[in-house]
């Protein structure tokens, strides 16, 4: 087994929570002598850094959400010196006001740390050429997966995003052993590649791929690991973090966080109450040693669940699951959570649909109703109506077991349903209106 | 005996069940010169299967699929009926004795003729059992 820093990685889970507290009362001191932002935080939230006297004390403390970045656009958050900050990156603002995160120089180090602990935990060293394809530039992920596949002395090739063909030119001339990229863009590699007649998994190199920054799933891992004969490792990170930050190890048992960096903490969106390992919550994190802009309890809106035990990796830190979807995506159905990735999961495994959805919800004699409308494939289509009745019925079954709510299913026609580019809206919920 | 020079190629497609479906399939015809010779329309709840017999069977199917309909050949067979009172019946009982079922029918009248179109299970067992019973079976040529 490959570590990149043992003590750290294998160091028994007592003496980590000893550091992580070390850390945490270290940071509350600091930030409340420092920062007007966290001393009015702390203040009005009736807690001093005096009342943080073990790790489980860290629920007393204020939450933080991504609005609070936007409304201190851009710099109100910065806690060093102007002097001390060495980079900014910025995150789009889809959804609202872009955010800013200024980094210490310590701050890139310890980011490009935690990447050379992931990206050695998946196997890779020194003689590996890593293809970093996600973005460069005000994007976190180019920069720090170059950053961490330097630190861990292999070759980067920053070939960033776009010119497919290029890529693959060069994944080839080069020699590369591994990929960093979103899974989509990956898929995109792999037919861009078929259509030049170079087939990924007998004619290149190419064995593994850190993938992440967009939801996916098992089945795609399944689909990318058979189809162009690498493994695919999850990575997690988001730009508020630093970036990029933790991936899983060769085991594919869920992200590794380093404790040392971050407090991880899953909570139930409805209640804030920490939920058990191996159920879904909310991922609420503290960066522990975050300097240029720190972050204690930030709702990241992901879900995700912590899973038990330790992994047969020897490392000693808690491992998260691939995330399963957003909070703001969640929807409460006849008061059961539903996330939509649930039902994208059910219909990757019932052949005769296609990918594509739609989700309606309404309210029918004062009952939650939901409808899921989904595209019957050409090979499923039979011209039996009871064929057809028989499909959807299987549909609906299967989606009642995954998400304990009943479903109502609609077969509409291939290319019916809208495609969406960059972020999926498929639910339309009636019920508010 | 070739009993499958009786098979007819009818070409069926799903469709939601909402105002212009129909409008467009019959418009890819117009536009295509293609002439629909026999037609049905199944629903249930929410959808609807089209079948229809044309005279250019693979154009239609091309042109249909080029629409992003979902779209399927399926075997039928046409029968000629009496068209008098019992004309339907003895097909029928002909079917019914031999135990073969009725997946699905339709039928046209026209000035020469009455046909009956069949959907059944065991499609050779019923050529068989109808020929022997003294019916004319419609070849797809026929329709052209």
């Amino acid at each position: 087994m490959q570590y990149w820093d043992p003590r750290i990685e294998t160091m028994p889970q007592e003496k980590l929570h000893e550091m992580q507290y070390r850390l945490l009362k270290n940071l509350v001191y600091r930030l409340y002598s420092f920062s007007p932002f966290y001393q009015q935080r702390m203040k009005e939230h009736g807690v001093h850094p005096d009342d943080i006297c073990s790790l489980s004390d860290m629920k007393k403390l204020p939450f933080m959400r991504k609005q609070d970045l936007r409304d201190n656009y851009p710099d109100g958050l910065i806690f060093y010196d102007h002097e001390e900050l060495v980079r900014y990156h910025v995150s789009s603002g889809t959804t609202g006001k872009p955010t800013v995160v200024a980094y210490t120089a310590r701050d890139i180090d310890n980011w490009t740390i935690s990447l050379a602990r992931a990206l050695s935990s998946t196997g890779l060293s020194r003689g590996d050429v890593i293809q970093v394809s996600y973005g460069y530039g005000l994007f976190t992920g180019g920069l720090g997966l170059h950053y961490g596949a330097e630190r861990i002395g292999a070759i980067v090739v920053p070939t960033s995003v776009g010119n497919t063909e290029r890529q693959i030119e060069l994944m080839q001339d080069l020699r590369v052993t591994a990929i960093a990229c979103t899974p989509s863009y990956l898929l995109h590699i792999g037919e861009v590649a078929e259509r030049m007649g170079i087939s990924i998994k007998d004619d290149t190199l190419l064995r593994k791929a850190i993938v992440g920054a967009e939801p996916w799933s098992e089945k795609m891992r399944e689909r990318i690991e058979s189809w162009l004969g690498i493994k695919a490792y999850d990575i997690y990170g988001t730009s508020e973090l630093s970036g990029p930050l933790f991936s899983e190890c060769e085991a594919q048992a869920g992200f590794h966080v380093w404790s040392d960096f971050m407090f991880t903490e899953i909570l139930d969106p409805d209640t804030d109450e920490p939920v058990l390992p191996g159920v879904k919550g909310e991922l609420v994190v503290t960066m522990l040693q975050k300097e240029g802009l720190p972050i204690i309890r930030y709702r990241t809106g992901d879900i995700t669940a912590m899973e038990a035990g330790i992994c047969s990796c020897g490392r000693t830190h808690p491992r998260l699951q691939r995330l399963s979807g957003r909070v703001d995506d969640m929807l409460i159905i006849r008061g059961i959570n539903v996330f939509p990735s649930q039902i994208e999961h059910t219909l990757l495994g019932i052949k005769e649909v296609g990918e594509h959805f739609m989700i309606e919800i309404d309210r029918v004699n004062s009952l939650d109703d939901m409808l899921v409308r989904v595209e019957i494939t050409p090979l499923a289509f039979s011209d039996k109506i009871p064929d057809l009745i028989h499909i959807r019925k299987n549909i609906e079954n299967q989606l009642k077991n995954q998400l304990n709510v009943s479903v109502r299913v609609e077969l509409a026609e291939p290319g019916s349903l809208p495609r969406f580019e960059g972020k999926a809206k498929r639910v339309i919920d009636k019920r508010s209106m | 005996m070739e009993k499958e020079s009786y098979l007819i190629k009818q070409v069926s497609l799903f469709s939601e069940n909402k105002p212009g479906r129909l409008a467009t399939m019959a418009k890819a015809f117009l536009d295509e010169g293609i002439n629909i010779k026999a037609f049905s329309i199944a629903e249930a709840d929410g959808f609807g299967v089209i079948r229809v017999l044309v005279d250019k069977t693979r154009e239609a199917y091309d042109k249909l699929a080029e629409l992003g309909f979902n779209v399927a050949y399926t075997d039928v067979i046409a029968v000629i009926m009496r068209d008098e009172p019992g004309g339907l019946y003895e097909i029928a009982q002909t079917l019914a004795n031999a135990s073969i079922n009725i997946e699905y029918s339709y039928a046209y009248s026209g000035k020469d003729k009455a046909v009956l179109i069949l959907r059944v299970d065991h499609v050779e067992e019923a050529i068989e059992h109808i020929l022997n019973a003294g019916f004319n079976l419609v070849r797809q040529q026929e329709f052209l």
